[in-house]
């Protein structure tokens, strides 16, 4: 019992720790690529300064209280009955984290 | 001998001021707008050239453009809800306001003399002046209770001083009448159906068709008989198929039509869907590279060309209306975004954001005879649409 609890906290920790690298993981050229996908493709829904479209403002303060991991998850899987569609067949997790963590810090 | 040289000089000086001042027309002229950078090339038609830019309009990602009926001048619709009048011989802007903090899009007056704008933030319609851009009505999209505003989008006009739009979060469409633009008359049609996207109107401003994205299916109202409501057409269009993601939302712009086949995007799933005008009923689907964006038909109807969302954006297919077949596949640059015909169909501009390029195709032999360099290109707009009623 303990170990099986352990083992999930162990996997959990493993987890947390893989799906939130830090920036550096994320090679220069791509994180140019990562840049313009999220000003000009996720713009088109966001505005191209993400203040918001037929998507919500992405703007530091509007992510204010949202966990890093929700943004990912929500990147990578979407959500269900709104227009955002998940990303995870042209994203990795890196990618994912990597613009998550972009969006807190601000992009503008 | 002085005076000779003085002569020279003075001939000399003159001349550069004297072409600037040459006459021309502005039937060929159009505008490029490059999203990224607040400017807009303006272009001509008959060389395929650049003639210059003009700075300082905001940001323009989603931007469009409406002409005033002389074709002189260019209102840009801004995604900050800026609206830009552009001179298109001076090329400089002779006015610009910020109307709201959101927009989606345009339209002008039967008559010219109104120019309207949709609205995320606030939600609403604002109609200005043409000529001074006076604000001179304020239509705020509320729905529900009376507290909520919609955004609104699909904005058109349509004949008789009136507009014509849809609220995507209320799924309604209103007409807004501006015989009094002091006061609009407003109607609205309530349950067309979940998140409206994107409208057309016919050419003869007959039908307001509103693509679904919440459902499959379009809404259709007829405009010589509003009486009789907003019905649904292709209802279910995708059943039994499996929705893909949307990675970007298709655009209904003019009518794509050839014969009595009208074409238009399917909403996540990589088909164009054919419509039999005589009955409003499916008339085929055509499987295509990816999900559509713009179902565009050549003005002659023969063919329809069609751009793709992100991850299949850097391709066009051309679809023969007669057979229903991709009868050629173009990779015209990374993130094609806009196509836009030249008037009588010989030649199609194409832009390739990622590229930072705008292509000139001939429609017969599909060669690109024109490529024209332009910061993060998006839509292109050329001044023929000054004529026809939607655009």
């Amino acid at each position: 019992m303990i170990t099986n609890f352990m083992n999930k906290a162990l996997l959990l920790g493993i987890s947390l720790y893989v799906s939130a690298p830090a920036l550096a993981d994320v090679s220069a050229s791509r994180q140019v690529e990562l840049m313009n996908l999220l000003k000009q493709d996720c713009g088109s829904c966001h505005g191209m300064t993400l203040r918001g479209g037929l998507g919500p403002a992405l703007l530091p303060a509007s992510l204010e209280g949202k966990p890093t991991q929700l943004l990912i998850s929500t990147i990578l899987e979407g959500r269900q009955n709104t227009a955002m569609p998940p990303w995870k067949t042209m994203l990795s997790d890196e990618d994912a984290a990597w613009i998550a963590l972009r969006l807190k810090q601000g992009v503008n | 001998m002085t005076r000779f040289v003085t002569c020279i000089l003075m001939a000399l000086l003159a001349a550069p001021a004297f072409a600037d001042q040459q006459l021309r027309g502005t039937g060929d002229l159009g505008i490029v707008i490059e999203r990224a950078s607040g400017s807009v090339q303006i272009i001509e038609t008959s060389g395929n050239t650049s003639l210059g830019r003009v700075e300082g309009l905001g940001d323009l990602s989603h931007a469009s453009v409406v002409y005033s009926r002389d074709e002189r001048y260019a209102y840009v619709f801004g995604r900050d809800g800026g609206l830009t009048r552009v001179d298109m011989l001076e090329r400089k802007i002779t006015k610009r306001v910020m109307q709201a903090g959101n927009s989606i899009g345009g339209a002008i007056s039967q008559d010219g003399t109104l120019v309207a704008v949709s609205n995320y933030t606030p939600g609403g319609v604002k109609v200005f002046d043409a000529n001074t851009l006076d604000l001179v009505a304020d239509i705020p999209a509320v729905y529900g209770d009376g507290s909520q505003r919609s955004r609104v989008i699909g904005l058109v006009d349509a004949p008789g001083r009136r507009f014509v739009f849809s609220l995507w979060d209320a799924g309604e469409t209103w007409i807004a009448d501006m015989s009094d633009p002091a006061k609009p008359g407003i109607r609205r049609f309530k349950n067309i159906g979940l998140n409206p996207y994107d409208a057309l109107i016919t050419p003869d401003g007959r039908y307001y068709i509103a693509g679904l994205f919440g459902e499959d299916g379009m809404a259709l109202l007829d405009l010589w008989h509003t009486d009789k409501g907003v019905t649904r057409i292709l209802d279910g269009y995708g059943k039994g198929e499996q929705k893909l993601p949307v990675y970007k939302m298709p655009h209904l712009e003019g009518w794509t039509v050839a014969g009595h086949y009208a074409f238009v995007p399917a909403v996540g799933h990589h088909e164009v869907l054919v419509i039999d005008l005589l009955d409003w009923q499916e008339a085929g689907r055509i499987q295509v590279h990816g999900q559509p964006v713009f179902v565009m038909a050549r003005p002659d109807g023969r063919h329809v060309w069609v751009n793709f969302a992100v991850p299949d954006n850097d391709t066009v297919q051309v679809i023969d209306t007669q057979s229903l077949a991709i009868i050629k596949t173009l990779k015209p640059g990374r993130a094609v975004l806009h196509m836009e015909f030249e008037p009588r169909g010989e030649q199609v501009w194409v832009s390739a954001r990622d590229d930072d390029i705008v292509s000139v195709y001939d429609t017969e032999t599909f060669e690109r005879v024109a490529t024209i360099p332009a910061g993060k290109p998006s839509g292109i707009f050329l001044t023929s649409r000054a004529h026809r009623t939607g655009l």
